[in-house]
């Protein structure tokens, strides 16, 4: 009976706290309806921030751009965002294995006293700023793997990638891009080893018992399961390496040339370190056009974001997970 | 009603006063700003001069943002800075008359050359510490026609060297630069059947070469690097060879002296007034060291406001004589104007009005 006495009591005293609480739900859900909205807005601000500075260079007359500026819009800024893309996707092909390597091993291989100390040491790399990588790529990579670069030229130069002249300095993209391989392996591996450890108990378990190896275990349950949240981190990955600037500015012995030769001196600048090269100096239709190239960049990056969203949203139904 | 009235008194006496301050400050120059902006190759000697000069004369103060020649030049001509650095002065189709808007209607602008800098070919070659080049030779280097360390043509040069046989990696400029202008305008005049291209700030497209950002950038990549060559600022040159620039069978280091003779042997640009001291650089000439960067500060002969034209007349007056010369060598590792510049820029920045 302790109970039926017990219930007006808890039942008046909630009373008066629905008011608040609905109060409490509407502010809440206003905040959150907010900052969608406001992310949608600053997206739009940077588009038309971009569009509006970078206009003048877009529709100038390309005569006044090659007096005034740089040169005709489209063929200038061709070789950057192709070097933007190549240097991206090096990194991506350097860094998403291992990546996903270190996830693995972090949340199904590690013992667990070790896995949280790894698992932090990673998320430190993350930390370190980009002009620290800069220095560090600059001064210390690119001199240690000229003798590696030799080599490859030596051994593998029938292969297209290492052909060419080898670059006396070891500035070239594919230093860059181990650089920016470096930079973004903290976030993909701490994402993707957040989206493995979602992996549902019992699928792990199910195909262990059915006498799957652990290795097949992962094959069959884990990777499946975690392909949509492993795109969205590589795509994140991909996001720090197509804008990263300061880095690349420091390392990269850019040019105009649209190669695919990674050992060379005469490799393709990217977008976003053509932009900080230029812009100190830069004046009147100069700093129009290289707005514009940070609206190209923009647009790639809109571009591979969606195309990526495509694939994941095409997989979903043979995933797995459901 | 006593006291009320010497309130009042007070007051009035007190209002006067602070009036009487404001016009006199006013008068002065003393509590007076100068801006000026353009090249960033002026910037260390820039923020000595301006330290030494804010020193001197309490209560002045100098603004100078080394933004970049073309952004000082087009500062100057909208009127937005008192002065600009450039390292050129304007081509004969900018200047005129009524131009530019500091100056009065019929004022025309005045170039003239306060910075001088020499610019050293910088190498980094192990077993070899001492390397001669000509300009047709660092010309077919940077324009990739001599590709080996142990081509003829620098062996020839440096018969005592062990040149190897290695390939050369030439750094350039990323980014624009009156450095890169007057290196390549430098391997224009000396060497125009190797060199093709025009002098410009923007290292041409049509030779390719390694390229790094900034001074620091190039040195850093040349020191770094094995086969490297590639051209600085002299003052920045530290941890690789400096090459010796031969012409006409002399030897020529990067030295002030040598440097500074470029603006004692060349000619001012014919039809300009008699006080602008905009110099074509002949850059063939006997017993000079050809690879300069001589930058200038862009003034009006005739300001619309008196008291920025004074303030101008002392300053640059200040930073064109042997003390503000000999303080950019020391802060900047510039070369010093020869005497009989810096008396022909003395008179030039006395008829500033």
């Amino acid at each position: 009976m302790s109970t039926t006495s017990a219930l007006p009591d808890t039942g008046t005293s909630p009373l008066p706290t629905v008011d608040p609480r609905r109060v409490g739900d509407r502010v809440f859900g206003g905040l959150a309806a907010g900052s969608g909205i406001m992310i949608l807005v600053i997206l739009a601000m940077v588009a038309a921030f971009l569009l509006v500075q970078g206009g003048p260079a877009l529709f100038a007359d390309p005569a006044k751009l090659a007096s005034q500026g740089y040169g005709e819009f489209a063929s200038w800024v061709a070789p950057y965002a192709f070097g933007t893309v190549w240097a991206a996707v090096l990194a991506l092909a350097m860094a998403v294995p291992v990546a996903i390597g270190i996830a693995l091993f972090i949340t199904h291989y590690a013992p667990r006293r070790m896995a949280a100390p790894l698992g932090y040491l990673i998320d430190l790399l993350a930390a370190v700023p980009s002009v620290v990588f800069g220095l560090w790529g600059a001064d210390l990579l690119s001199r240690s793997v000229r003798g590696l670069y030799g080599w490859l030229n030596d051994n593998l130069g029938f292969i297209p990638l290492f052909s060419g002249q080898v670059s006396g300095t070891g500035r070239t993209i594919l230093t860059a891009a181990v650089v920016l391989a470096v930079m973004v392996l903290p976030i993909i591996t701490s994402l993707s080893r957040e989206v493995f450890l979602q992996t549902p108990r019992l699928h792990e378990e199910a195909a262990l018992a059915l006498g799957a190896t652990r290795w097949e275990m992962i094959k069959m349950a884990v990777l499946p399961f975690a392909r949509p949240g492993l795109v969205a981190a590589i795509m994140l990955g991909l996001g720090r390496a197509l804008g990263e600037t300061m880095a690349v500015t420091m390392v990269l012995s850019g040019g105009k040339n649209i190669t695919f030769q990674v050992l060379t001196s005469d490799n393709p600048n990217t977008i976003a370190a053509t932009i900080a090269q230029n812009f100190p100096e830069a004046f009147g239709l100069k700093t129009n056009q290289l707005i514009a190239a940070g609206l190209v960049l923009f647009a790639i990056t809109l571009a591979v974001n969606t195309v990526a969203r495509w694939i994941v949203s095409r997989r979903a139904e043979y995933s797995g997970a459901n | 009603m006593k006291i009320k009235l010497i309130t009042a008194a007070a007051l009035v006496t007190a209002s006067a006063l602070a009036f009487a301050g404001c016009a006199a400050n006013e008068g002065g120059a003393a509590t007076k700003t100068l801006t000026g902006k353009g090249a960033s190759s002026q910037k260390a000697a820039q923020e000595k001069w301006v330290a030494a000069f804010q020193t001197a004369n309490s209560g002045v103060t100098v603004n100078y943002a080394p933004d970049g020649s073309g952004a000082g030049r087009s500062a100057f001509i909208a009127g937005a800075a008192a002065f600009a650095g450039s390292d050129r002065p304007l081509k004969d189709e900018e200047m005129g008359a009524g131009k530019f808007a500091g100056c009065t209607a019929d004022s025309n602008a005045l170039n003239l050359p306060v910075y001088v800098s020499p610019i050293a070919v910088i190498y980094k070659l192990d077993g070899v510490d001492s390397l001669s080049l000509d300009p047709a030779t660092v010309a077919g280097i940077f324009t990739g026609k001599i590709t080996k360390w142990n081509d003829p043509a620098i062996a020839k040069l440096n018969p005592k060297a062990k040149l190897p046989d290695l390939a050369i990696t030439a750094v350039h400029r990323a980014d624009d630069s009156g450095t890169t202008n007057n290196f390549t305008d430098t391997l224009n005049q000396l060497a125009p059947t190797v060199w093709d291209q025009p002098a410009s700030d923007t290292w041409p497209a049509a030779f390719a070469g390694e390229a790094a950002n900034g001074t620091s950038g190039v040195v850093g990549a040349v020191s770094g690097g094995t086969g490297t060559i590639g051209y600085a600022d002299a003052s920045a040159a530290k941890n690789v060879g400096i090459a010796e620039l031969v012409v006409n069978g002399k030897a020529y280091k990067p030295e002030a002296a040598a440097a500074a003779a470029i603006l004692d042997a060349s000619k001012v640009i014919p039809g300009r007034a008699a006080n602008d001291l905009a110099y074509k650089l002949d850059r063939t000439s006997e017993g000079v060291y050809p690879a300069v960067l001589v930058s200038y500060a862009i003034v009006c002969q005739t300001y619309k406001d008196s008291a920025t034209a004074s303030l101008v007349k002392s300053y640059v007056g200040y930073i064109a004589s042997a003390e503000g010369q000999q303080a950019a060598a020391t802060a900047a590792g510039s070369a010093p104007l020869s005497a009989d510049l810096q008396a022909k820029v003395k008179a030039a920045v006395d008829s500033i009005k």
